[in-house]
């Protein structure tokens, strides 16, 4: 794919079928650790019965949802988990409901993928938060390549850090066809 | 219609508030993942900045390693974080002494 570009109102790209399998894959995964993170809700019958969704209180213990879904607070923890029980639910709807839009949105065999504003704004979510995973899993640190990468560079970390790259790529000219 | 006494009265006691009662401020913190454009775009679209003061504060993030991006009352402050984090930006609320 050349990236995505303005068409009067809509931003287009075109999607070889690999990518597109690549992208639903990735997007898919981050659906399903968000899944994961919504069974660790406390089952608190009155808030069944008043149908206010309760999360749980304490950060993620897997760093890539921990990155996905932060504290409030830097400091004050108890701040953070009161927050964290009454906000993350919402967070992880938001998350879902962008992650959808993209998979809804993006054609099975590959094509062209035609954005209205609210759609492309959801991608950037989608795709951004699969960046977010990634950099977690790879140890992404700063601007140089992870060690896993420099050690191995033909290994399977090599090539999971080559993806996440060419994600970046797609996103920053999503953002720039979207500001154009 | 509301008479000018209970006004002056409110804008009293909101004062107080203000004094006993420091606001709170949004901060986003730098990170290895997003991507400048990225960042710019949604203080844009989340915050509302303009262009120029949403790329100001995304160069701040950039090189001081933080930046305060808002600020309000805490129920504000909470809802511009909640939406920060939404977007996958690394946001956190402070009051600000």
């Amino acid at each position: 794919m050349h990236g995505f570009r303005r068409r009067f109102a809509k931003v287009t790209a075109t999607l070889e079928p690999m990518e597109a399998t690549l992208i639903a894959d990735l997007v898919d995964q981050v659906r399903q650790l968000l899944a994961q993170r919504r069974q660790d809700r406390p089952q608190d019958p009155l808030a069944q019965l008043t149908g206010i969704t309760v999360g749980p209180a304490d950060t993620p213990d897997d760093p890539a949802l921990a990155r996905l879904l932060p504290d409030f607070h830097a400091e004050d923890a108890e701040l953070s988990a009161g927050l964290r029980q009454l906000r993350e639910p919402e967070l992880i709807e938001a998350k879902d409901t962008a992650a959808r839009t993209l998979l809804d949105t993006l054609p099975p065999g590959g094509g062209t993928v035609r954005l209205d504003e609210a759609q492309a704004n959801a991608w950037m979510t989608a795709l951004n938060d699969v960046r977010l995973a990634m950099a977690e899993r790879l140890q992404i640190t700063d601007d140089d390549e992870p060690a896993a990468v420099r050690a191995d560079p033909d290994g399977p970390a090599a090539a999971m850090y080559a993806t996440y790259r060419w994600l970046s790529a797609v996103l920053d000219s999503l953002v720039a066809a979207t500001m154009d | 219609m509301i008479s000018s006494a209970p006004a002056v009265e409110h804008a009293e006691i909101s004062d107080e508030v203000a004094q006993s009662d420091p606001p709170w401020v949004t901060i986003v913190w730098n990170d290895p993942v997003n991507l400048m454009s990225y960042v710019t775009h949604v203080f844009i679209t989340v915050l509302g900045h303009p262009k120029t003061k949403a790329e100001k504060l995304m160069l701040d993030v950039h090189h001081k390693g933080k930046a305060l991006v808002s600020s309000g009352t805490r129920e504000k402050v909470e809802a511009d974080v909640a939406k920060l984090q939404a977007a996958g930006l690394w946001a956190t609320m402070q009051q600000d002494h």
